[in-house]
């Protein structure tokens, strides 16, 4: 049986994404820059996608720039915004649970000269509002954070920091990195009130290689590439028009099956919670289960097991899943999450992130609980032998 | 004008009646490797092997026949009907191009005459060429002790113009010096050792050892990327990859654990020579340096040693890292060696390993275990991979 419980990594576009790039790749095939009948055809087709991402979003079609995936839109929207604002200062905000593709840029900004507060978190993850609302001066030019945490799924209060941001007077920008929220929780950009918002293809059965940034009207920002000025300016290069079809049909597909995705998904995620804690001894769940945790993600220790080791255990018997640390000789390299959570070293060492798609079954939860219990027992024999 | 790539060979040529043998196994692995680039004519003539150039990407050509071994050096050299005014005429061009490419200031020419029928002899040409040179270009000046270049005329059959060599490894021809077992890691100095046996004109087979679930597939991978740049230079390597994670979990389980890294070396030495003797292998290889590591120490040589019969070759015996470093760069195995999947999970690497293991006390520990039983079941699930380089 082949159970894939990584699909905060990425996860299999569906059927409908497959077919709609088929039909770019085989009849579609024109540049919509063209004058042409050709160009004009693929020009609708983006137009639709950009509507359906839009509308899974909540925002207005002329709201979304296409974009070549996660990375980009991040790098976009903190690089561009502080370019185009550069009057609100030099101060700037984030957390230190950020992916890389936002914390790497706040590191390359610090030697640039930017003073950069990087946020606590306690032990679950959260940030603390009180932390954030001191931490906000009157030359705060940018605020980036994620909404959902790729590692261990806690969701931040995107909600109460946008309130806490209304009520200023200079009001920084606020950049959200939604990759882990979009189609997994359910919100609207009509009722948050974020400025810059980044998603990405492949996490929601799309294809790899195209993510979106939406940009609130109104919104400066400058663009990061130059070339021929597709997406108004912003994001020049020949689109990528098989992936924005893929990403459009994915989005819409997400949005219209939000609630029983969720509800599907919890009940996996729970299943397999029980089904360990009942079975397995000497374990520690890691962030959040219940209240603001998404529904996809489970990040659970197994102690005096290396998490490295179980992966590759249990990819023998068809189980795929990640882990939060990487074992090597030399030196060991841990989560910068799990550690900023205050996670000891020996729980790091046996983390394992399970991650859900709404395709996933309760068989498939029940085969990878009887095998996790299997592995963990006989490598804490090794273990226990040393 | 046509042009041929001249290939030198040196330790050959020493040979007595069994030169044509070595000879012709030059000829064949050097036909084997151009056989990626095209149909390219190789041949033997006066003491040399040639390649005619045709329009085949020159520098491909060079690039693939010095990482043959057994070869000394090449050069790109014109070839046409030896007729004196000729001669001139194509070593201008050729001179022509040195300043254009290289900047060169001074020359000096040089004339080999194997063709006694010539009118003019050697040191005539010489002159006459170098005058003609002299005559047509500024800036240029003779230098007989330290010139920036030597345009070398030869002038047998036909005459050959030529400048630049280019140095290959030397060595023997590949496959005329028998067969060895390598025992290859994903490290920086076994790919090194079994290139250094290889170039001495010795079949390599390679053995790897893993510890799948607990090292990751990417490692085997990795050794895998390491055989393929060797076979390079060795043509196809028939990779035996083990997993013996068994052993592991039984050293693990029953011997004292700083012993864990020295009676797994003694396990990989015994199913080496296991595997090499199947293999009609007379020797086995490995990248071992004294000191680097603590199964690297003198006694503990002596101690993984003495768990085989056959020759073990340690080429990097008495070199330093740096220069195995430099090697490893220079044959291309670098990039890969260093990336950082391992072959051994730290699980298993005990935080103080035996320096100083003693035999008797090595040999105590190994028969708490059934050895046999443990190495002959390792050797049934060999994987047996194929590496050749791709066309």
């Amino acid at each position: 049986m082949e159970v894939y419980l990584d699909n905060a990594a990425t996860t299999k576009p569906r059927d409908e994404v497959i077919d709609i790039i088929n039909k770019s790749f085989n009849e579609c095939y024109g540049n919509p820059s063209s004058l042409h009948r050709k160009g004009v055809e693929i020009e609708k087709m983006i137009k639709k996608a950009r509507k359906q991402v839009a509308k899974a979003l909540g925002a207005n079609d002329g709201e979304i720039y296409f974009t070549s995936g996660g990375t980009e839109s991040n790098n976009l929207a903190i690089l561009g915004a502080l370019e185009g604002n550069k009057r609100l200062g030099k101060h700037i905000i984030t957390t230190k649970i950020e992916h890389p593709s936002v914390l790497n840029v706040f590191n390359a900004l610090k030697e640039r000269g930017y003073d950069v507060t990087y946020l606590k978190v306690d032990s679950s993850g959260l940030i603390d509002l009180q932390e954030f609302k001191n931490s906000l001066r009157d030359d705060t030019a940018l605020v980036s954070i994620m909404y959902v945490n790729n590692e261990v799924g806690t969701l931040q209060p995107i909600e109460d920091i946008c309130k806490i941001l209304r009520s200023l007077k200079n009001k920084p920008i606020f950049h959200v990195d939604a990759i882990q929220a979009f189609g997994k929780i359910d919100f609207s950009l009509k009722r948050l009130n974020v400025d810059l918002l980044s998603i990405s293809g492949h996490k929601i059965c799309g294809p790899k290689g195209i993510g979106a940034l939406y940009i609130k009207k109104g919104t400066k920002i400058k663009s990061i590439i130059f070339g021929g000025n597709q997406e108004s300016g912003i994001r020049s290069g020949t689109e990528n028009v098989h992936g924005i079809l893929g990403l459009g049909v994915a989005a819409d597909i997400a949005q219209k099956n939000l609630k029983g995705n969720i509800k599907k998904m919890n009940i996996l995620k729970n299943r397999l919670l029980e089904g360990i804690k009942e079975q397995i001894n000497n374990i520690k769940i890691n962030g959040l289960v219940e209240k603001r945790s998404a529904p996809h993600i489970l990040n659970v220790s197994f102690l005096d097991v290396r998490g490295e080791v179980l992966l590759h255990s249990l990819e023998q018997d068809g189980i795929y899943v990640s882990t939060g640390s990487a074992c090597s000789s030399r030196k060991k390299s841990y989560s910068h999450v799990l550690k900023a959570m205050g996670i000891t070293e020996k729980e790091m060492e046996g983390a394992v992130r399970f991650s859900f798609s709404p395709f996933n079954s309760q068989e498939e939860i029940d085969y990878a609980i009887e095998r996790l219990n299997y592995h963990v027992k006989e490598l804490r024999k090794v273990i226990g032998g040393k | 004008m046509e042009k041929v790539l001249i290939v030198r060979y040196g330790e050959i040529s020493l040979k007595g009646l069994n030169r044509p043998y070595f000879e012709n196994k030059l000829v064949k692995n050097i036909k084997n490797v151009v056989r990626k680039l095209g149909k390219l004519n190789v041949y033997k003539l006066h003491g040399r092997i040639y390649i005619d150039l045709e329009d085949y990407d020159i520098d491909e050509v060079i690039d693939t026949v010095t990482k043959v071994f057994g070869v000394v050096s090449v050069s790109v050299a014109y070839i046409f009907d030896a007729d004196i005014d000729k001669i001139c005429d194509v070593a201008l061009e050729h001179i022509k191009e040195c300043i254009e490419e290289d900047g060169v200031k001074t020359f000096k020419v040089e004339t080999k005459r194997a063709n006694k029928n010539f009118p003019l002899k050697s040191p005539e040409v010489s002159r006459k060429v170098g005058a003609y040179i002299l005559k047509n270009t500024d800036n240029l000046t003779v230098d007989v002790h330290n010139p920036d270049v030597i345009v070398n005329i030869e002038v047998r059959d036909k005459a050959y113009v030529y400048s630049r060599k280019i140095e290959g490894f030397g060595g023997m021809p590949y496959g005329t010096g028998g067969k060895a077992m390598l025992l290859l890691s994903g490290g920086i100095d076994s790919p090194v050792a079994g290139w250094l046996v290889a170039k001495r004109g010795v079949i390599i087979e390679a053995v790897h050892y893993h510890s799948y679930p607990f090292t990751s597939d990417r490692a085997k991978e990795k050794v895998i990327e390491l055989a393929r740049i060797l076979s390079q230079y060795c043509g196809k390597i028939r990779l035996h990859s083990i997993n013996i994670l068994n052993i592991q979990k039984a050293i693990n389980e029953k011997c004292p654990a700083d012993e864990m890294t020295i009676l797994s070396r003694r396990f990989m030495m015994a199913i080496a020579e296991k595997i090499a003797i199947k293999r009609k292998c007379s020797a086995l290889i490995t990248g071992e340096s004294i000191g680097q590591v603590a199964s690297q120490t003198l006694d503990s040589l002596l101690v993984t040693n003495s768990a085989v019969k056959l020759p073990v070759f340690r080429p990097l015996i008495a070199m330093d890292k740096i220069d195995i470093v430099s090697l490893s760069k220079k044959i291309d195995t670098y990039e890969t060696s260093i990336l950082p999947y391992e072959d051994c999970c730290t699980v298993f690497l005990p935080d103080r390993p035996v320096t100083k293991p003693k035999l008797e006390k090595i040999i105590k520990s190994e028969q708490l275990l059934d050895v046999e039983e443990l190495i002959n079941d390792a050797i049934r699930n060999v994987e047996v991979i194929e590496v050749e380089i791709e066309f």
